[in-house]
């Protein structure tokens, strides 16, 4: 069963200046698909500038997709009006790296987490309070903090708040972008945690967007590897983690730094800077940076597409043969079940 | 080992509204031998920042270093100096990088000149010279085609690119001390990984003592030799690298290291550490880690000091004293 099916998406931005004639589109996304089940995390996973963030944003039409499409319980999301719209978005939800950016700071939090159950007229009068005040317990903040404004909270107190206001409308799908990259470690694990028993308990589904890969393995049980707009591995997680084919995610993984002196690594340390979306590389886009020792002059010529190899798919010509250098991925697949 | 830097009982004071005053560095002491890498861990708001500043007297007013606190540099004494004697401190003895180089570049100079400006300040040599060393130092810190970079603005480099200049303005007056107050944490991961290299690199090439600054335990794994773990402006542990992974003591460390995710092993559900971390105008009385410490007992309500566990092994909690071995 597939609760959002996303093919093809393509996300451009033209960047055209007051006084300059407009450069080449900046290929943000570039040809995304991927099914999302019910009660299923996917994570989306890359570095800064990778589309990531587009590819959610666009799903949920907080920006306007070049094109492609995306059917959301057998609607397809690009083609409603604005009435339409705002209907299905109570089952589609977002939540942000930096809460207080997106909460009105005039605004009690209490309003704050109301706002949504009064647009979609999901409660009425003393009812929405009491809404209220079960949401701020479920997401482990006091139901008395309602009266409070948003700069009385600390980083994580504001991500609850930021949760529980995405919960108000009984979504479906959320997507979490970089929901704990700004939060301290103690306080990160809280949110990780609060973020997997209310899948659990509620059966959401969750696009999970972040850029590390520890993280993106306490919640989903399937990852895609993003570089310049493209998913170039994807799999179970414990594939993609254990026994990558792209040599990119090899390389990211071996970058991770890891809290074990003991655990020995041969470090495969990437060349250069990512290039930029507006001018992607020919051929294979990762083929200026990569070291895989069998690239040659076909990935400068023919890109490669999503195949599978072994226990993912990886967009490489030569993932079959794509090196595990020492230390990286688990040898014999260490049991990794998830929580989620 | 020869000590290049001490610092003893640092504490550091800003003024509270409505009178009094709060330290959000409170008693920190240790030391840095050459060629040494130490690594000062904590959350945001432990004061590891703050205590970095001090060394190089850059705490921002109205903040201001208590008396008492001692902050020597060789046979230096920092917190005496002065003008221009403070100034050649800075720079020429200890070098600094922050997280954000784009904040610390002049937008308005190419690279070339603010590095040749950094060897000029320090180094009597000429214009010419101070060039030649800034494409030397372009090179060191791995910057590919140095030659046009040099002519380049701040602008038109990747962060990491910026990083790596700051790096080279920070070693063009050949430091005895690097303090890198969370060098990495706005880079990505492949480039933070091309950072750490180049740090690693030069420590070793030039025997330079670097005083690491970071939240993050993994950067630490790899490249520190000791760590201190800081915790509402105290030490709370300190110990050898191998022996803080291999065996941490203090409940905080411990709760660091539970809540963090692993990218290897078994999926567990994560253990936090409950609440959060207190203000420094609030700094719980006893034990400041009393109040979230799944552990505290009765004598936690009374501060305890640095007790020793093992070799090159303190704890800042009383449990100590029954697990010493």
């Amino acid at each position: 069963m597939t609760l959002l099916q996303v093919r093809d998406l393509v996300k451009h931005y033209r960047s055209a200046g007051l006084f300059r004639a407009p450069g080449p589109p900046v290929r943000a996304v570039d040809g995304v698909s991927f099914d999302l089940a019910p009660g299923e995390t996917l994570a989306l996973v890359g570095e800064s500038g990778c589309g990531k963030s587009s590819v959610g944003r666009t799903i949920l039409r907080l920006q306007e997709p070049t094109s492609g499409s995306a059917v959301f319980d057998g609607v397809d999301l690009f083609s409603l009006d604005r009435a339409a719209l705002r209907r299905t978005r109570r089952r589609m939800q977002i939540i942000f790296q930096d809460p207080y950016s997106s909460l009105n700071p005039r605004m009690k939090v209490g309003s704050a987490v109301a706002e949504g159950i009064e647009i979609h007229r999901l409660a009425r009068g003393a009812e929405v309070g009491r809404r209220v005040a079960a949401l701020l317990e479920e997401v482990g903040l006091d139901p008395g903090y309602a009266d409070r404004y948003p700069h009385e909270f600390s980083g994580g107190q504001r991500q609850r708040i930021g949760i529980a206001r995405a919960l108000a409308v009984e979504p479906a799908f959320i997507v979490c972008d970089e929901p704990v990259s700004a939060l301290d470690v103690s306080v990160q694990a809280q949110v990780l945690n609060l973020l997997a028993d209310l899948q659990r308990d509620r059966g959401l589904s969750y696009l999970f967007i972040a850029h590390d890969l520890a993280v993106v393995r306490q919640l989903a049980r399937r990852i895609a590897v993003m570089y310049l707009g493209r998913i170039v591995e994807e799999g179970a997680a414990q594939s993609v983690l254990t026994r990558p084919h792209h040599p990119y995610t090899v390389a990211l993984l071996s970058a991770v730094p890891e809290p074990d002196p003991g655990r020995r690594r041969s470090r495969i340390v990437l060349t250069g800077d990512v290039p930029s979306p507006s001018t992607p590389p020919s051929g294979c886009p990762f083929h200026t940076r990569c070291w895989h020792p069998g690239r040659n002059e076909r990935c400068t010529r023919e890109r490669p597409t999503l195949r599978i190899v072994g226990g993912t798919s990886a967009a490489c010509h030569y993932a079959e043969e794509t090196p595990l250098p020492e230390g990286v991925g688990a040898p014999g697949g260490a049991s990794t079940s998830s929580l989620a | 080992m020869t000590s290049v830097l001490e610092v003893q009982d640092l504490k550091i004071s800003f003024p509270v509204e409505g009178g009094g005053r709060m330290f959000p560095v409170d008693g920190v002491s240790f030391s840095l031998d050459r060629g040494e890498t130490l690594a000062l861990v904590g959350e945001s708001g432990c004061g590891k920042s703050l205590t970095s500043l001090a060394l190089l007297r850059l705490v921002p007013p109205p903040g201001r270093i208590e008396p008492g606190s001692a902050i020597r540099l060789g046979d230096t004494e920092v917190l005496d100096l002065e003008g221009e004697a403070l100034r050649r401190i800075r720079g020429k003895r200890i070098g600094m990088i922050f997280q954000d180089p784009m904040t610390s570049l002049n937008p308005v100079f190419t690279v070339g000149d603010q590095i040749s400006e950094g060897v000029r300040a320090h180094l009597p040599v000429s214009r010419r010279e101070a060039r030649d060393r800034a494409l030397h130092l372009l090179q060191e810190v791995g910057i590919p085609d140095p030659v046009s970079r040099l002519d380049a603005y701040p602008h038109q480099l990747s962060g990491g690119m910026r990083q790596r200049v700051m790096i080279a303005i920070a070693l063009s007056a050949e430091p005895e001390i690097l303090v890198a107050d969370e060098p990495t944490t706005a880079l990505d991961v492949t480039v933070q990984a091309q950072i750490l290299e180049v740090l690693d690199r030069l420590r070793a090439s030039r025997g330079m003592a670097v005083l690491l600054i970071t939240h993050d335990l993994g950067i630490v794994a790899g490249r520190a030799d000791r760590v201190a773990v800081m915790y509402a402006g105290q030490i709370v542990e300190e110990a050898r690298t191998a022996m803080l992974f291999a065996r941490p003591s203090h409940p905080y460390t411990q709760g660091l290291f539970a809540s963090m995710p692993r990218l290897y092993g078994p999926v567990e559900r994560l253990r936090p550490i409950r609440g959060s971390v207190p203000r420094p105008s609030a700094w719980p009385s006893g034990c400041r880690f009393r109040p979230r410490c799944p552990q505290a007992f009765a004598q936690s309500e009374t501060m305890p000091p640095l007790l020793p566990l093992g070799p090159e092994h303190r704890m800042r909690c009383w449990l100590a004293e029954t697990e010493r071995s």
